[in-house]
């Protein structure tokens, strides 16, 4: 992989996938350090892994589903408690759409 | 015999027969945080209050009668990435400096079940993301041993106050080592179970492939109480395992016979200090005088766990992280006039995450993104497959592998500026986490560096769901370095 180099457009790319602000001097400081451990990582580019079965989880188990079945939900209060702005029983939120987006 | 000499099945059981109260015990607790964790910082948050009530409760069914379970006045410290009703869950983080959990983590149900107290929350490395709690966003952890050193991380606060009396023994997450490396560097003993033997719900998720909770106690013995009463499925987490379990307080003590030790010669590495690699060697010497046998393994991909680690963690940081965007809960940013949703996001993330977390977020999105996921991500996910083939071919010549938890012993305080020297502390313990088998670090030994004795950790891992084998192992060692 010769990719190990970020250049500052590449930090910039995925901070903005990452939705994390990042400018000035922390782009050049992301850009070197992620380069750093990139170069790091890319030992593993080294391992013969040609018909080796990805290992996504280290458990050997179906997933386990739940009964169809109503139980109780959280009660609305105790989940807006922890909410920076609500309105009456809603999270509240920047406009979404722009003027006249309304459908 | 004295308090110190007891295991916590006698001081609990002492609590359950009336003859103890769970109240002194809690107030002998306070007593030290009062008086030494100002220099330490152990704890995020002492529930003083709530750990006095529920003691006196707990005093009060004693008296009627009643029998409060096998943790009965136990004193539990808990680390702040595990939610509880009580006071906040902070993850050490700005995003989280206020929230208040609407429920109850399972390990905690099932330690007030066992009649066990919570005497507070613990520091850690913000959102369990270092190995050493500098990344604290409410400042470091100091070490007992010496408070110019690092306790280890992230569970930095849970080893710290174990280490310092501050409670009879604490919980932890290990997704890397985090419980095993702040272990030994502060001289206590933490268990990472195996992967879905303990329910995670209400554990603020970082690796989820990865992510184990676990207790730290001072003695084998008073772990593996703990141990009992957090494990066995839950059905509000569908990757806990439904495997039978086994009440191991009882066994623990037990010697096994004709008991292999694999060592592998990777974890013989010229880079561990050498105050650490005679802990070692003792310890070998220690293991055949009561009559184990020493066998000689290879695990040749050893040192590319932190490549593997490094990828897989943060990828499933970056997702499971995604949840905090100032909307639900969490640190909301302030806007200008005209700024919109997708800058509310950015602003509140970049201002609520400290510079460790962003930087995992930003490597786990680079190693999922187009064009670099079969690269990076895939790859990683092939060469850990590897590993745990590794790991079980050694297992069919050995019951456990014995090695070191950390290649050095607790480091200064800003000692380790560059995040990958901080990284590649966590040699040892990372591939427990990538093969998803039980490990656990107990004191070895002690180092001296320049004068200060600090303690020096030894890390036995064993296949998965053996946790009855690494335990009683364990207890072994611990009896024949005692």
């Amino acid at each position: 992989m010769s990719h190990a180099e970020l250049t500052t457009k590449e930090v910039l790319h995925v901070a903005k996938l990452s939705r994390l602000a990042i400018d000035g001097d922390a782009v050049e400081g992301m850009r070197t350090q992620l380069s750093t451990i990139l170069g790091h990582i890319a030992q593993l580019q080294a391992v013969a892994v040609d018909g080796v079965e990805p290992m996504a989880h280290p458990l050997h188990i179906v997933n386990r589903l739940d009964a169809d079945e109503p139980k109780p939900a959280m009660d609305v209060s105790d989940f807006l408690r922890n909410a920076p702005a609500t309105e009456g029983r809603f999270l509240a939120v920047p406009k979404v759409l722009a003027d006249g987006g309304d459908a | 015999m004295s308090s110190d000499t007891k295991t916590l099945t006698q001081l609990c059981a002492e609590v359950a027969a009336g003859t103890v109260t769970a109240r002194s015990r809690v107030e002998m607790y306070l007593a030290n945080i009062a008086q030494r964790d100002g220099a330490i910082h152990a704890f995020n948050e002492v529930h003083s209050d709530a750990a006095r009530a529920r003691a006196d409760a707990i005093d009060a069914d004693v008296a009627a009668g009643k029998n409060p379970g096998p943790l009965a006045g136990a004193v539990i410290a808990m680390k702040d990435n595990i939610v509880m009703r009580e006071g906040r869950t902070t993850c050490s983080s700005k995003m989280l400096a206020n929230y208040r959990s609407p429920f109850d983590a399972t390990v905690v149900t099932r330690l007030y079940a066992a009649g066990a107290i919570v005497i507070g929350k613990t520091n850690l490395d913000e959102f369990a993301m270092g190995s050493s709690t500098e990344n604290s966003a409410f400042g470091v952890t100091k070490n007992p041993w010496d408070l110019t050193r690092v306790a280890g991380g992230s569970s930095g606060g849970s080893a710290a106050a174990v280490a310092a009396k501050f409670c009879d023994a604490a919980l932890g997450s290990d997704t890397g080592g985090s419980i095993r490396q702040p272990a030994a560097l502060c001289g206590c003993v933490g268990f990472k179970p195996t992967y879905g033997r303990v329910s995670r719900y209400g554990l603020v998720a970082f690796g989820s492939s990865l992510d184990q909770i676990g207790p730290f106690a001072r003695t084998i013995a008073d772990a593996t109480l703990v141990y009992d009463t957090l494990c066995g499925l839950d059905p509000h987490d569908s990757t806990c395992a439904d495997m039978p379990v086994v009440t191991l307080a009882d066994k623990v003590h037990l010697p096994l016979k004709q008991l292999r030790v694999g060592v592998p010669r990777e974890y013989r590495s010229s880079d561990n200090a050498p105050s650490v690699a005679a802990v070692l060697e003792q310890a070998i010497v220690a293991a055949r005088a009561m009559g184990a046998e020493i066998v000689d393994v290879d695990l040749p991909l050893t040192p590319l766990g932190i490549s593997i680690y490094y990828v897989i963690a943060p990828a499933e940081a970056s997702s499971n992280l995604a949840r905090f965007d100032g909307i639900r809960y969490g640190h909301r940013a302030t806007l200008a006039p005209g700024d919109d949703l997708e800058t509310l996001y950015c602003k509140s993330r970049a201002e609520g995450f400290g510079p460790e977390v962003q930087r995992r977020i930003m490597l786990g999105t680079y190693v999922l993104s187009s064009g670099y996921y079969d690269a990076y991500y895939k790859r990683a996910l092939q060469v850990r497959r590897l590993i745990k083939d590794e790991f079980d071919r050694a297992f069919t010549k050995c019951d456990v592998i014995l090695g070191v938890t950390s290649p050095v012993p607790a480091f200064e305080i800003g000692g380790k500026k560059d995040p990958l020297s901080m990284y590649l502390c966590d040699v040892y313990t990372v591939n427990t986490n990538i093969a998803g088998i039980p490990g656990i670090s107990f004191n070895g030994g002690f180092a001296d560096e320049g004068g200060v004795k600090l303690p020096v950790g030894l890390q036995l891992q064993a296949p998965a769901f053996a946790e009855e084998t690494l335990l009683r192992a364990a207890s072994m060692f611990e009896r024949a370095l005692a």
